[in-house]
């Protein structure tokens, strides 16, 4: 069937060449920079390349061992209805949105030297825990990935139909032939792309490796970056070592497009299919031993933050108010950038699908690049950019909110491609017919269909933005203060009364974000 | 074999319905307004849905609380039949054995099912490459095979053209023949009913009503019914 296609609207078409042309040289110029800056090879020292294999050694590991630990996980929760499981669900999409250094203090209060576990290793005359190094990046990239995990598998197991279970009980398929026939195969095809997702967060967090690897036994690229320009002041080394990270990152994303990673954000994590299956007392057991160890595990470090964080709120540091105003002003302006570019880009494309699909596929390509080019990435870049023209120290934050608008990108333009995608299939031709144009159009037909994604992508880029900790370290002189750095700063100065404090400040503005932007989206929705 | 139905009340958490009813030997429709609760009848009978009250008996015995695998019965489903990732062989051989391990003489049963469903040769192709006729054939065949004195169709081929679910219709009325088994079957055309069933279940109102003549009920319609069929 050939649709005759409609011209496009022109506030469309410029407005989505201007937002591709934007992210284009917010990404090309950067990597060209580091292209032209990058020293030669044989600068790098033998322990430059620990990093590169420690880089991918520990994301290896990381990524198997959330897969391997989210499979059980994801078994019991599909399969037992229990009181609290919908709490236990959402309590797993909270280490997503939570501030990576906030989970880091959490994860010290019960792991580390003087942690919980170490108060009981002693005083049964054990040794304390040491996790910091390649034990505590598993630990921290354990935490999470392994909810996130769960719910991409237990959104596979969802998606089997009830007549399948049905089916199974009525032919008298035991556990394991269940296993074989319906279980395994979801498995198989939702674990790889799982597994290349979690590796890329892995490669690319930076906070839990600044907070607890270091050393020459686990450093990895991005931490070998920092130190590059924030100690040596090392460009040419810097820039050759994010060319690498490019590169690493680049192979993955591209990797695992190609075999569709799943979206971890849809619906349908509620409902619990009857099964006859699993009846026996073992497998019970088994379950509930399962979602105890996993509620624990998740829930016991956030506890503790607010356990130590409450008492000392009364004692906040004095920096405390310029730094809300800051972290704020970066989240607010970093989410407005990266929503508003994914809706222009995101129409853009979609215009384009029916008159030139190959372009418009294209186009969509350019908006997920910044998947591959890390944060980290980006900001070495702008920096060598910056340098000879300007203080980057001064621009600490400006270049924050710029880059964590860029990385919000992609999450932003697949939850606002499919929504408009659809309005345009369901409602194009009825709106055509009415001669429904322009600014009315908009309003009428596409905005009451995208405001749902629109406020969860703006929520969710504002809360990113507002727990970053990774390119503001490339950048902030110690006298610009934003909520996790002011975390990081006591921390490292172990006044952890007032960390905990800041922690508080810090979770409580970046839900309120997540949940009055998300909020906002569904008031007076109708679907 | 007859069905028995004793002062069963099912309450799901958005309607109710209530049953009191003998199913004789032979072939029983079950007609009435989307929503009415057709298919949880089945699903009761099959064992998937537990009923709050009342009993379910078949062929003398109390199966209020057998797991489905033990009940004397196959349920046919609207959609998902099949599993995608299995060949049609497979598919049809899981009535022999769940876990597919499958004598010789099995195969050649299996062969033989496929064959009388009009679907020989087409064993080694997968569900996505069949049509919608042709996969609810696999399902059929498989039923053959699992050879219960029970077999219950929900809605199978409302998504066929008229000659194919005629066809198909008539294909069913033969393999209940040659197996001489009970036939319940759900649907939402008349003509269905009146084309292969002696009797007629009305479930309107949270109510499954007693069996009636197919004719005789589609002929004087209670007002439930006449409402249904907007006469």
């Amino acid at each position: 069937m050939v649709i005759r296609p409609q011209s496009m609207n022109p506030v469309a078409r410029w407005s989505g060449l201007a937002a591709l042309l934007f992210v284009v040289l917010l990404v090309a110029g950067p990597l060209v920079a580091l292209w032209l800056r990058a020293s030669t090879p044989s600068i790098l020292t033998s322990s430059d390349w620990a990093a590169v294999r420690f880089t991918l050694f520990q994301a290896t590991l990381s990524a198997s061992l959330s897969v391997v630990l989210a499979i059980p996980v994801a078994r019991a929760l599909a399969r037992r209805s229990f009181h609290g499981r919908s709490i236990l669900v959402t309590l797993l999409g909270a280490p997503f949105l939570l501030p990576v250094i906030v989970a880091i203090f959490g994860l010290l209060a019960i792991w580390g030297r003087s942690g919980f576990v170490s108060q009981i290793l002693l005083s049964i005359g054990a040794e304390r825990l040491n996790i910091y190094g390649l034990s505590g990046v598993l630990l921290a990239h354990v935490f999470f990935n392994l909810p996130l995990v769960t719910r991409l598998i237990l959104q596979g197991w969802t998606r089997i139909p009830v007549e399948h279970f049905r089916l199974s009980a009525q032919l008298g398929m035991s556990p394991k032939d269940l296993f074989l026939r319906l279980e395994l195969p979801m498995l198989r095809s939702i674990l790889p792309g799982a597994f290349l997702l979690v590796f890329l967060l892995c490669v690319t967090s930076f906070a839990v490796a600044l907070t607890l690897g270091g050393g020459p036994k686990a450093t990895t690229v991005e931490l070998a970056i920092y130190q590059a320009l924030r100690f040596e002041f090392d460009l040419g080394k810097a820039a050759y070592l994010a060319l690498i990270q490019f590169v690493i990152c680049t192979i993955i994303a591209v990797w695992s497009l190609r075999i569709a990673v799943p979206v971890a954000f849809g619906g349908g994590l509620s409902g619990v299919v009857q099964r006859w299956d699993v009846s026996s007392k073992l497998l019970l057991w088994q379950d509930s031993a399962v979602l105890l160890a996993v509620a624990g595990f998740l829930g016991a470090p956030l506890i503790a933050v607010l356990g130590r964080g409450l008492p000392a709120l009364s004692n906040l540091p004095a920096s405390i108010w310029t730094a809300i105003l800051n972290s704020l002003t970066v989240a607010l302006f970093s989410a407005a950038l990266s929503v508003l570019l994914a809706l222009a880009l995101a129409g853009f494309i979609d215009g384009l699908k029916s008159r030139r699909p190959k372009v418009s596929f294209v186009v969509e390509g350019v908006g997920l690049l910044t998947l591959a080019a890390s944060p980290f990435v980006l900001g070495t870049g702008l920096f060598i950019i910056i340098h000879p023209i300007a203080d980057p120290f001064a621009l600490a934050l400006p270049i924050t909110a710029l880059v964590n608008a860029a990385i919000s990108l992609p999450l932003a333009l697949r939850a606002l491609l499919p929504a408009l995608q659809h309005n345009r299939l369901a409602y194009g031709q009825l709106s055509d017919s009415l001669d429904m144009q322009g600014w009315s159009r908009f309003r009428l037909t596409t905005w009451p269909t995208i405001r749902k994604p629109l406020g969860f992508s703006t929520g969710l880029a504002a809360a990113l933005s507002m727990g970053d900790l990774g390119v503001i370290t490339l950048f902030a002189p110690p006298d610009v203060e934003t909520l996790p750095l002011i975390m990081y700063r006591l921390m490292g100065a172990y006044r952890m009364d007032e960390a905990a404090s800041v922690a508080l400040i810090l979770v409580a503005l970046t839900l309120t974000l997540f949940w009055l932007f998300d909020r906002g989206g569904r008031l007076g929705h109708q679907t | 074999m007859d069905i028995k139905l004793e002062k069963l009340l099912i309450k799901q958490t958005d309607f109710s319905l209530r049953a009191d009813l003998t199913i004789k030997d032979g072939t029983t429709a079950i007609i009435g307004p989307s929503g009415g609760g057709k298919s949880t009848l089945l699903l009761a009978i099959a064992g998937f849905v537990a009923p709050s009250k009342g009993s379910i008996s078949i062929g003398g015995d109390v199966v209020t609380d057998t797991p489905p695998a033990q009940r004397p019965v196959t349920l046919l489903f609207q959609e998902n039949n099949l599993f995608p990732h299995l060949t049609v062989f497979q598919n049809t051989g899981l009535g022999v054995r769940p876990d597919l391990k499958l004598s010789k003489t099995q195969i050649d049963q299996v062969e033989d099912a496929l064959n009388k469903v009009g679907l020989a040769d087409m064993g080694s192709r997968h569900p996505s490459e069949l049509s919608g006729g042709q996969r609810q054939r696999v399902a059929l065949a498989r039923a053959l095979l699992r050879d219960r004195p029970i077999l219950m169709l929900d809605e199978p081929f409302a998504a066929l053209g008229p000659a194919l679910r005629h066809e198909m219709l008539d294909l069913v009325a033969r393999i209940r023949q040659e197996q001489d088994s009970t036939l319940l079957l759900v649907t939402h055309n008349p003509e269905d009913a009146l084309r292969i069933a002696e009797n007629t279940i009305l479930v309107a109102d949270g109510t499954a009503m007693t069996p009636q003549p197919t004719a005789a009920l589609l002929n004087n319609p209670p007002p439930a019914l006449a409402a249904y069929l907007g006469k």
